[in-house]
C-alpha cells in the first residue's frame, strides 16, 4: 500500500509540468472566459479599469437578439451538416473505390490525403481566387469564367457573395463548403481504410457465395462494421467545422449581410477588432458549450468504457 | 467472357470516378501553379485559365523577398515547439499508459478535453497572460502557447504507444529498485523512435499550418510566422496575383515536403487524432 502510494506520488510529479499546464492554459482560462462573459467590458476603458461589474445574463440575452449572432448559429449548423455529410460520403466512396485495390491505387490514396496537409490559409487563399464570381454577367472570374469559355454561362451565380437563402440556409455558403469537404474528405477516406484492413477476406468471401450482391455486402457487413470508425470521424469532423476560423476568415470573411459568417469570426472582431471583451467572451462560451455537448460523452465513452 | 467483360467494365467505372475526384483535388493546385509561374502581363482574370505565354519566376523570387523573415520565424516556433511538447507527451504518455494510478484516467480524460475545446474559449486570457508575463507578440511566446496546446495530442499518441508495451517489463524493473526515470530511459526511450516520428511530424505540420493562435498573438509583421503573412499579402488588394500565388506555393511547401516525403506517418498521426480507450 505504502510502496503503491510512493508511486503514485512519482508518476505524478512527472505528470506535474503538463498538469500545471493545461490546469492554467485550458481550465483556468476558460473559468477567467466565462467570468468576463458576464462583466460589462465591453469597451478599452472598462478593460482599463478592471472592475468586475456583474451584468448577469446581459451580455448572453444581447447575443440571443443579435441578427448577427443568429445568422451564425444558423450558418454553423447548415456548414457542419453539409460539411459532414459531404466529407464522408465522398470519403468512404473513395475508400470502397482504393478497396478495390486498383493500379496505381496508392497514387490516388495520396492526391486524395494531400489537401490535410496544407494550412487552411493556403487553401482559402486559392479557394476564395476559384470562387470569385467577378462581374456577371460580362467579366466573370474564376470558376464563372471556365463555366463561361466551356458554354455553361448558365451556372454562373454569385458564389461566396450571393445573399439569398433557403430555409436561412445561407447559400453563399456553398462555396465554404465545398472548400472544406474538399480538405477533410481524405481524412474519413483515410480512417475507412484502416478500418476494412480489419475486416477479414473469409466474412466477404462467405457472403459472396452465399450469393449476396457488393450492395448486400455493404449495407449489411462492412457498414456495421465500420460504424464506430465513422462515429469517431463524425465527432471529429464536427470538431474542425466549429473550428474552421482560419478558412472562412481567408476564403470569404462574414461576407455581405454575415452570409458566410460563423461564431468564431464574431468573436475574433468582437474581441479583437471592436474591444468588445465581453461580447466575445460570450460568444466563446457558447462555442465550447456546442464542443462539450459533442465531445464529453465521446471522451468519458472510450476513455472509461474499456475499463469496466 | 461476359463475366469478364463485366469485370472490365467495372474497372473502367472505377478508374473513371478515380480520375473524376482526382482532377477535383487538383483543380486548386493547379491554378496555383499555373498562376505563380506566370510572367505578370499574363496575370489578369481573363486569362485565368489559360497556359502561360513563358514561364517566369518572377512571382516567386518576389513572393519570396517578402515572406522570407516569416519563414525563418516559422522555422524559430516550430522546431522548438515539436521537440519540447514531443517530450514533454512522451513523458505523459509513459506515466499514463505503464505507472497507471488512482484517478490517472481521469487525469488522462482532464488533458485531452485541451485538444477538443474551441481555442476562443481560452483566447482573450491567453493574450492577457502573455502581456502580463511579457510574451505578448514574440515568438518565443507563441512555442509556449504550442507546446501546451500540444500536450493532449502528443499525450495520446504516446500513451497508446506504450499502452501496447506489456507492464511486466516495468513491473520487473520496479522489482529491481530502478526508478521510473531509470525505466524510461533504458527500456522506453530506446524504443519510441517510431511514435516520435509520428508525432513529430503530425506537430511540425500543425504549427506551421496554425493561424488563429498566430494572427492574435504575434501583432507586429516582424514576428509573424508564414501563416499570417501570407494572409495579409493575399488579403491586399494592391499585390499581383502571381505573387499571392507564390507565396502561397511557399507557404504550403515545407509540409507538403514532409506529406511527400514522411506520407505514412502523417497519417498514422492523422488516424491517432480519433481517441482510442
Amino acid at each position: 500500500m505504502k510502496q503503491k502510494t510512493r508511486e503514485g506520488l512519482i508518476s505524478l510529479a512527472l505528470l506535474s509540468p503538463s498538469l500545471i499546464a493545461i490546469a492554467i492554459f485550458v481550465y483556468g482560462f476558460i473559468a477567467r472566459t466565462v467570468q468576463i462573459s458576464f462583466l460589462d467590458w465591453n469597451s478599452f476603458l472598462n478593460l482599463l479599469q478592471n472592475q468586475k461589474n456583474y451584468v448577469g445574463w446581459s451580455n448572453y440575452s444581447d447575443l440571443y437578439a443579435d441578427p448577427r449572432f443568429q445568422t451564425d448559429l444558423w450558418n454553423t449548423l447548415y456548414f457542419t451538416l453539409f460539411f459532414i455529410i459531404g466529407s464522408i460520403a465522398i470519403g468512404i466512396l473513395l475508400a470502397m473505390l482504393l478497396n478495390e485495390k486498383p493500379r496505381g491505387g496508392i497514387i490516388f490514396q495520396n492526391i486524395y490525403l494531400f489537401p490535410l496537409a496544407i494550412s487552411f490559409v493556403v487553401t482559402g487563399t486559392v479557394w476564395r481566387w476559384i470562387f470569385s464570381p467577378g462581374t456577371l454577367p460580362d467579366n466573370p472570374y474564376g470558376i464563372n469564367l471556365l463555366f463561361q469559355k466551356i458554354g455553361l454561362s448558365s451556372l454562373q451565380w454569385g458564389w461566396f457573395t450571393n445573399t439569398n437563402s433557403f430555409l436561412s440556409f445561407n447559400l453563399a455558403l456553398i462555396a465554404v463548403i465545398i472548400a472544406a469537404i474538399w480538405q477533410y474528405s481524405g481524412y474519413t477516406m483515410a480512417m475507412w481504410l484502416a478500418g476494412l484492413k480489419g475486416i477479414p477476406e473469409q466474412l466477404i468471401e462467405a457472403a459472396r457465395i452465399d450469393g449476396a450482391t457488393k450492395w448486400q455486402i455493404f449495407t449489411k457487413i462492412i457498414f456495421p462494421l465500420q460504424f464506430p470508425i465513422t462515429l469517431s470521424a463524425i465527432i471529429v469532423l464536427a470538431h474542425v467545422s466549429l473550428k474552421a476560423f482560419a478558412l472562412v476568415y481567408n476564403m470569404t470573411g462574414s461576407g455581405p449581410n454575415n452570409v458566410t459568417d460563423i461564431p468564431a469570426i464574431y468573436m475574433f472582431e468582437a474581441t479583437f477588432r471592436a474591444n468588445r471583451y465581453s461580447t466575445g467572451s460570450s460568444i466563446a462560451v457558447v462555442m465550447l458549450l456546442m464542443v462539450g455537448l459533442l465531445i464529453i460523452p465521446y471522451l468519458v465513452n472510450v476513455i472509461f468504457k474499456k475499463e469496466s | 467472357m461476359s463475366i469478364v467483360k463485366t469485370k472490365i467494365n467495372r474497372q473502367i467505372i472505377i478508374y473513371a470516378l478515380l480520375v473524376l475526384f482526382t482532377s477535383f483535388f487538383i483543380l486548386p493546385m493547379y491554378i496555383l501553379v499555373l498562376t505563380s509561374f506566370k510572367p505578370f502581363q499574363d496575370v489578369t482574370v481573363s486569362t485565368l485559365w489559360n497556359w502561360p505565354t513563358s514561364l517566369s519566376t518572377d512571382g516567386f523570387s518576389r513572393a519570396f523577398k517578402k515572406l522570407a523573415p516569416n519563414l525563418l520565424n516559422s522555422f524559430y516556433l516550430v522546431i522548438p515547439a515539436t521537440l519540447i511538447s514531443a517530450t514533454l507527451g512522451s513523458l505523459n504518455g509513459y506515466v499514463l499508459a505503464q505507472w497507471k494510478f488512482k484517478g490517472s484516467k481521469i487525469l488522462f480524460a482532464l488533458i485531452l478535453f485541451g485538444m477538443f475545446i474551441p481555442y476562443q474559449s481560452i483566447l482573450f486570457p491567453l493574450v492577457q497572460f502573455l502581456q502580463a508575463i511579457d510574451l505578448y507578440g514574440s515568438i518565443p511566446g507563441l512555442i509556449l502557447v504550442h507546446v501546451v496546446y500540444g500536450i493532449p495530442i502528443t499525450t495520446l499518441i504516446f500513451r497508446n504507444y506504450y499502452y501496447e508495451v506489456p507492464t511486466v517489463l516495468t513491473e520487473a524493473a520496479k522489482v529491481d529498485g530502478a526508478n521510473i526515470l531509470a525505466v524510461y530511459r533504458h527500456i522506453f526511450f530506446p524504443i519510441s523512435l517510431p511514435a516520435f516520428v509520428v508525432v513529430v511530424i503530425w506537430q511540425f505540420t500543425n504549427i506551421w499550418n496554425e493561424f488563429l493562435f498566430a494572427v492574435t498573438v504575434t501583432s507586429q509583421p516582424a514576428n509573424q510566422p508564414i501563416t499570417v503573412a501570407l494572409s495579409n499579402l493575399a488579403g491586399s488588394q494592391v499585390i499581383e496575383w502571381n505573387i499571392q500565388m507564390s507565396g502561397a506555393i511557399i507557404t504550403a511547401l515545407p509540409t507538403l515536403l514532409v506529406y511527400i516525403f514522411l506520407g505514412r506517418y502523417f497519417i498514422k498521426g492523422l488516424l491517432a487524432g480519433s481517441v482510442k480507450g
